[in-house]
């Protein structure tokens, strides 16, 4: 194994774990920080910077961080990320202002981004400040997609959506609310437009073709149109009894939201069992919580009717086996069970819809009849035309739609530069000592033993006296405090000069969690088996140091569990080991070099 | 130093020994010691060592006198036994405690000037004696604590910080000790544990005085050009000789050793310390051999490392020597600890 490229801007980035993890990339270490000190309006702006929608997140991210977090592998869980970014969300002062400017003097050029849900604001976000003129056309009367459509109000509320969404709509872009696109065509060939973005979403739910579905069709309801009817208040109550048919997130939306529609008895019912489920863990709690029972190993047969009304449906019971990495590798029917139903909500899955694309505008479908997206570009098959969101690449999350924007902005402003789309913006990485004193540094590097903190939640007594009451109230200031001191700061580096390094042992007898070897050099996976502690997470890297001057053995540091104390430093008598904060540049439109 | 102590946090998969305990379960205290010290890393590998052979903590005895060597056993097994003695006099107290209890590991820290000033008298008696003891000499060469004047162990030629030559000959602990008769003697330096924890083990396993004088580099006083106990110059100039395995008794000698390579020592509860000599014309079990070798090398300028000399002093040791019980005191009844005053009469009466 050769020395470590530390100079490869993904060396540390990759280190730190939550920040690689981030599709969008943010600097949760540094605004965690922020909090710590505080600072909280600074805190929002260095996730704004990446995630555009810190509020909204700060509630309803999936949080692919928290899952990587290197605390989780310390000990059993990691940071409140998340929650945390709601925390200076909430605490923020004014910051429109310390955004950049958008000039009054445009540049010409006129962008479309159809629906206003969070791919095309961050598209535009991102092209505003440019100088671009956007429209964002959007079939509702109010803007936010999804996200207002299909996140119930009692977890994000409508003011955290109208602000952020606000704060991108004032810099000047062009709103037209209740404007649907029916023909790309039309909208190519006499809009105007310089690019054309698709943030359209995947607004099409699956649909569960069984006996008894198109006479049941007054009580079966599509989860996410049903969602849908909910916060524009078509919808204002449920049966007594109420089935929901598939386990991912949105199924607990709707079980959540049937109990606050009246629904006595909610049970969700599910083909596989908990270790299949789609939903996130904390989704699956929190709709526990509520006393909504999850039935595994249910497959819809039948809906069951009575005089014509829906009266149940007929579920199999289905038995598997496991081999022995859990994969299933058998699967039987073992009975029939009936369950009881006044309403039942379809939550299986949502597609892609493009009835409003003609097929002949150069924009190439697959073969299961959506665009083709370069994913790095987001452009399509017709140069212009750019697609981003569930529309690219059918459901994700808040945060993957977020960095597609910033992507497809990028790209954007490259067509409009004439500039080939495939030469992205490069990469880059910057370090920065930490050090204050013989032994200071200007972070907090002791360990903090504290466990992670639970939300406070609204009462079940009180939360379901009106649909819209938020239920998780946010970490307490006494809270909020503990918690940060959890993060491990693993975007300080441990940054390593062999040159300077005289084997002394300092650093190595003092990491707490055993992850330096001084050892002779050798081929990365032998290397593994003969650290000091065992280095069995192929999945983090191993350092390995230029040969050392005395003995030319080589440093190596696993970076698995490091938990960034820089003890390693304060021990070094020659400062060979030094803890510096990395940057990670990862650009953005306004990166672009003209 | 650190300013924060070290985390209490461990590595989730840290290897346990045949008590259950980790590494981390035989620390001590934050060291105060300066950043790259020597000693530090000596400590490192006595709680290596310990853990190693599954000593239980409360079965150590740390004893020292004054020094920057000597605060150090506050920095191990903070579970053990101490005793922080006058300077140059931690024999006596060793001496005295392992009368009185002959069941425990014995382990004491010295210094250059702790062992070969102040103490040398106290430190040529405990190896007469042949008390049963691990004693480890933290050699640096310097008066640390008191701002790095020369020790009694500077070498002829070797620079201070501030350019002053030593003109004063040094005295060598490790053939004083051979010639005092001591059965185990080791070098061996703070920067190269694959040699000292073995050396460790062996000594607090070996059946009487063992001594082991590790070159342990003063970072702030003794690290600089013109200095033969720097980082450098010992890293240069240090030859290991005899590698010490320690095999505990459980465990079979499983390694093949080319032939006349390797010889073994038995010792008393079973257990064996295999030598390797890495040099043909050596034979480490041979008292006056081995002290001619290291002697001729000396004058060479060459720091000879490893187990240099070892053989079994089991008879002479200070238990078997004085014929004392085999329970420690604290496990004998009253009545044979205190006679009673018509048994002290007749002592009395043979001395009238």
């Amino acid at each position: 194994m050769t020395s470590t490229d530390t100079s490869h801007p993904d060396y540390f980035h990759k280190v730190v774990d939550c920040q690689w993890a981030c599709p969008a990339h943010t600097d949760v270490p540094e605004y965690i920080r922020l909090i710590a000190q505080g600072q909280f309006t600074e805190a929002y702006l260095v996730n704004r910077h990446s995630n555009v929608f810190p509020g909204i997140l700060g509630r309803v991210c999936d949080r692919p961080c928290e899952p990587a977090c290197r605390r989780g592998r310390v000990e059993e869980k990691p940071v409140a990320i998340c929650r945390l970014k709601r925390v200076a969300a909430d605490h923020k002062d004014e910051y429109r202002d310390r955004l950049p400017p958008v000039p009054t003097q445009k540049n010409g050029k006129k962008i479309a981004c159809i629906g206003a849900g969070c791919a095309s604001l961050t598209v535009a976000n991102d092209l505003m400040p440019l100088g671009y003129e956007v429209t964002i056309f959007e079939q509702f009367a109010t803007a936010g997609g999804l996200m207002r459509t299909n996140i119930p109000s009692f977890r994000l509320p409508a003011a955290v959506l109208d602000e952020e969404i606000g704060t991108i709509v004032d810099m000047g872009v062009d709103l037209r609310l209740g404007q649907r696109i029916d023909s790309l065509r039309a909208l190519l060939e006499e809009g105007g437009f310089d690019a054309v973005f698709v943030g359209s979403g995947a607004p099409k739910g699956k649909e569960l073709n069984i006996p008894g579905r198109s006479e049941a069709a007054a009580n079966v309801h599509i989860g996410i149109a049903w969602l849908e009817s909910i916060a524009f208040e078509h919808v204002q109550s449920v049966g007594k009894n109420v089935l929901i048919i598939g386990v991912g997130n949105t199924a607990m939306d709707c079980c959540r939201s049937a109990l606050r529609l009246g629904a006595q008895s909610v049970k969700v019912m599910a083909r596989k069992p908990r270790q299949f489920f789609k939903a996130s863990e904390w989704e699956l709690e929190d709709a526990e919580a509520e006393s909504v029972e999850i039935v595994i190993n249910r497959s819809p047969k039948s809906f069951v009717l009575e005089g014509g009304r829906l009266k149940g449906m007929m579920f199999e019971v289905l038995e598997y086996d496991l081999d022995a990495r859990g994969r299933i590798v058998a699967e039987r029917m073992t009975g029939e069970e009936f369950y009881p139903a006044d309403d039942v909500i379809l939550a299986i899955g949502q597609e892609n819809a493009f009835p409003w694309i003609e097929r002949d505008l150069g924009i190439e479908f697959d073969k299961w009849d959506v665009p083709k997206v370069d994913p790095a570009t987001f452009e399509s098959t017709r140069p212009g035309v750019f697609f981003g969101g569930d529309a690219a690449f059918g459901p994700k999350n808040i945060i993957w739609s977020v960095e597609h924007g910033h992507q497809a902005a990028i790209s954007i402003h490259l067509r409009c530069l004439d500039k080939p789309v495939t030469e992205r913006p490069p990469r880059g990485m910057n370090l920065q000592s930490r050090k204050m004193g013989m032994h200071e540094w200007s972070y907090a590097n002791d360990y903090s033993m504290t466990e992670r903190k639970l939300v406070p939640h609204v009462s079940l007594k009180e939360r379901f006296k009106k649909i819209n009451i938020e239920v998780e109230l946010g970490f307490t200031a006494e809270q909020a405090a503990e918690e940060v001191q959890r993060c491990l700061n693993c975007d300080v580096q441990t940054v390593f000069e062999a040159k300077l390094c005289i084997e002394c042992d300092a650093c190595i007898d003092i990491c707490p969690v055993d992850c330096l070897t001084m050892t002779p050099a050798g081929p990365e996976e032998e290397l593994r088996t003969r650290l000091k502690a065992p280095a069995n997470n192929v999945t983090q890297a191993l350092y390995v140091s230029a040969p050392l001057k005395f003995t030319e053995r080589v440093m190596v540091k696993d970076e698995d569990v490091c938990v960034h104390c820089g003890l390693c430093a304060e021990r070094c008598p020659t400062a060979a080991w030094d803890m510096q904060k990395s940057w990670v540049k990862w650009p953005h439109a306004a990166d672009q070099t003209v | 130093m650190t300013f924060i102590p070290k985390p209490k946090i461990s590595h989730p998969s840290l290897p346990r020994n045949e008590l259950g305990l980790t590494r981390r379960e035989y620390e001590g205290a934050l060291s105060t010691l300066c950043a790259g010290c020597g000693h530090d890393s000596i400590t490192a590998g006595i709680i290596e060592a310990c853990w190693g052979i599954s000593i239980r903590p409360e079965n150590l005895v740390k004893l020292s006198g004054i020094g920057c060597s000597s605060k150090t056993t506050a920095y191990f097994v903070s579970g053990g036994h101490g005793f922080n003695s006058v300077h140059g006099r931690m024999p006596s107290i060793a001496m005295g405690a392992n009368a009185a209890n002959r069941e425990l590991y014995y382990i004491g820290i010295s210094g250059d000037g702790d062992s070969l000033s102040i103490g040398l008298g106290q430190f040529c008696h405990a190896i007469r004696r042949n008390v049963n003891m691990l004693y480890i000499i933290e050699n640096n060469g310097v008066y640390g604590l008191t701002k790095g004047q020369f020790s009694a162990s500077a070498d002829i030629g070797t620079k201070a910080k501030k350019g002053e030559v030593n003109q004063q000959p040094p005295i060598d602990p490790v053939l004083l000790a051979m010639n005092l008769g001591a059965g185990f003697v080791a070098r061996s330096f703070s920067g190269d544990k694959a040699q000292l924890v073995p050396l460790i083990q062996a000594g607090l396993k070996y059946p009487g005085f063992a001594l082991i004088d590790v070159l342990s580099p003063c970072v702030t006083f003794n690290d600089h050009e013109g200095s033969t106990k720097s980082y450098a110059f010992t890293r240069e100039n240090y030859e290991p000789v005899v590698e010490a395995d320690f095999v505990p008794k459980q465990r079979e000698i499983t390694t093949e050793y080319p032939e006349g390579e390797a010889t073994s020592v038995l010792l008393h509860d079973g257990s064996r310390v295999v030598l390797r000599k890495l040099a043909a014309d050596y034979d480490p079990t041979d008292a006056h051999a081995s002290y001619d070798y290291v002697q001729q090398h000396i004058a060479q300028g060459e720091y000879l490392t490893g187990l240099l000399h070892c053989r079994p002093t089991t008879a002479t040791e200070f238990h078997a020597l004085n014929r004392t019980p085999d329970q420690p005191l604290n496990q004998l009844p009253f009545s044979a600890l205190n006679p009673g005053a018509r048994q002290l009469e007749k002592l009395m009466a043979r001395y009238r």
